[in-house]
């Protein structure tokens, strides 16, 4: 599954400019940091991946198809084949570890027998298998992003979209959330991470992709984090 | 969709009415507040249909011939009453006929009054005409009084009119204030479901962000607003068929002997419950779907 952006632009009602011409292509199983200050456009760059935001022009081309010109009701399916993760993580806070992740399969009308086999799976993935009636406040950061990379990962997606998804965690744990995307991007699944953590993006080399004022500056293989933060 | 999954979205929306507690029971009372009245005015509006439909079976034109008339004068006066193209059927009575049946209502004092005029009977023959259509009468009867050898023209003045207008007035009444609650029921459904939309808004965001559809979404609210509908219909369908079975057990029985119907209570108790839990359904189902428009951006 190929991502394309063709001369994207993105303008809020409200005048921001997020996206000022961008033109980018990520290929499927690349492994892709996305930096920037803060307000420099990661995070709609990201949306527009999996269309939670429209560009004002220009065209999105995902596995083949235009998601600009996706009619809203075919918007569901698409998902479908995208993992995102969020910085909160976004848990359900009254169904336990398993029950979140199966959530996923179950709103998607999966078979009960399918949901147990697939969730039980990546809860395995994620180390989190014994952990699995706990519920997410008994869990620590680390432990609860890993359901939520699991959650988004049970459905076999072609890409996962993260968010800053290490940024309200420690070290030690940041390093157990960068190692399980890059299992799962060798299994061949493309990861697309927005992050601030200069270490993670020095020591552990892919791609990088920075933004700054709604533009690509720098697009770079092996690339360096490049701000003094 | 799967019997799992419509499974599902019934245990969701019953959980959501547990959840919502006092909201539940607002718009439940609304609704039935809103039953309530239009079972009642709809119960009272059929009940004046049929009586007017009885009235107007009972419509009729008296037309007196003179006194002096001929009998071919009459039987031309006959073939011009036919030839209205509004009547529908003319009957002869004579005038011994006439003093007969004034003679039988008058009870025992009628027989000397029968002899009293046997003779030189002071009264007219008479035509009784019907019109096709009852709303015509008045129309008829005024083409009547123009014609020769016709001495009084008289029938059942205003009473349809009068009847039809109460009708009128109180459909209108009615449609106004059953209206105005309408609004206020759905109102109160929409925001119960707002809340339940709000309650769960992290829910919803992580079902559109895997990818459920809009249709998997919006069941939940939609039955959450069908059940608040059909609880607030139970109590007014209950009240009114007792009440409206006791109403006719002691009514009916007393007009039995007058020309004024009241409808069974067989067939009119199961079309009034089914009216009233059709709208109760309907009301829910638009509330639901005006919150589920506006606070669900699916």
């Amino acid at each position: 599954m190929m991502i394309i952006m063709k001369d994207v632009y993105k303008k809020y009602p409200n005048g921001v400019v997020a996206a000022n011409g961008i033109d980018v292509q990520i290929d499927q199983g690349e492994f892709v940091y996305v930096v920037g200050s803060s307000g420099a456009g990661k995070s709609t760059f990201i949306k527009m991946m999996y269309r939670e935001e429209k560009p004002t022009k220009g065209t999105i081309i995902v596995n083949g198809i235009d998601i600009t010109k996706l009619k809203n009701r075919k918007v569901p399916i698409f998902r479908r084949s995208i993992g995102v993760v969020f910085q909160d993580f976004k848990l359900l806070p009254k169904l336990t570890v398993y029950e979140n992740v199966a959530f996923a399969l179950e709103v998607i009308e999966e078979s009960p027998r399918t949901i147990k086999r697939k969730v039980m799976e990546v809860l395995d993935l994620v180390n989190l298998k014994h952990k699995a009636r706990m519920f997410p406040g008994e869990l620590s950061g680390g432990e609860q992003q890993r359901v939520s990379i699991a959650r988004s990962i049970v459905n076999n997606p072609m890409v996962v979209i993260a968010d800053e998804p290490t940024g309200n965690l420690d070290p030690e744990s940041t390093k157990g959330i960068i190692e399980i995307f890059e299992e799962i991007n060798s299994r061949g699944t493309t990861i697309i991470m927005a992050t601030h953590n200069k270490e993670i993006v020095n020591t552990r080399k892919h791609r990088v992709i920075a933004i700054e004022d709604g533009m690509i500056v720098r697009d770079e293989q092996r690339g360096d984090y490049g701000y003094e933060n | 969709m799967k019997i799992r999954t419509f499974g599902r979205h019934i245990r969701e929306s019953l959980k959501s009415l547990v959840r919502n507690g006092w909201m539940t029971f607002a718009s439940v009372s609304a609704v039935t507040v809103t039953l309530l009245l239009v079972g009642v005015f709809f119960v009272i509006l059929m009940n004046l249909n049929e009586m007017a439909n009885s009235l107007e079976k009972d419509v009729q034109i008296k037309v007196f011939a003179e006194t002096t008339a001929t009998e071919e004068q009459l039987d031309s006066l006959e073939s011009q009453l036919k030839s209205i193209r509004e009547v529908e059927s003319v009957n002869f009575s004579s005038k011994d006929n006439e003093l007969k049946a004034l003679a039988e209502s008058m009870g025992e004092d009628g027989k000397v009054f029968v002899e009293l005029f046997q003779e030189s009977n002071p009264l007219s023959d008479v035509f009784i005409v019907k019109a096709k259509d009852p709303l015509d009468t008045m129309k008829v009867a005024k083409k009547i009084e123009n014609f020769d050898y016709v001495e009084d023209v008289r029938y059942g003045k205003g009473v349809v009119e009068k009847l039809f207008n109460v009708l009128e007035v109180s459909r209108n009444v009615g449609i106004v204030l059953i209206a105005g609650l309408f609004f206020t029921a759905t109102f109160l459904i929409s925001n119960t479901i707002k809340i339940t939309i709000v309650a769960r808004r992290r829910e919803i965001e992580i079902m559109r962000l895997v990818g459920a559809t809009n249709g998997f979404i919006r069941w939940p609210f939609f039955l959450e607003g069908i059940w608040l509908g059909i609880l607030g219909s139970i109590i007014p369908i209950v009240l009114i068929t007792t009440v409206y079975d006791e109403f006719y057990n002691t009514l009916a029985p007393k007009l039995e002997s007058s020309f004024i119907q009241i409808l069974e209570t067989t067939p009119f108790d199961y079309q009034v419950g089914g009216l009233l839990l059709l709208l109760g359904c309907l009301i829910g189902a638009w509330g639901s779907l005006m919150s589920v428009r506006k606070f669900l951006k699916v």
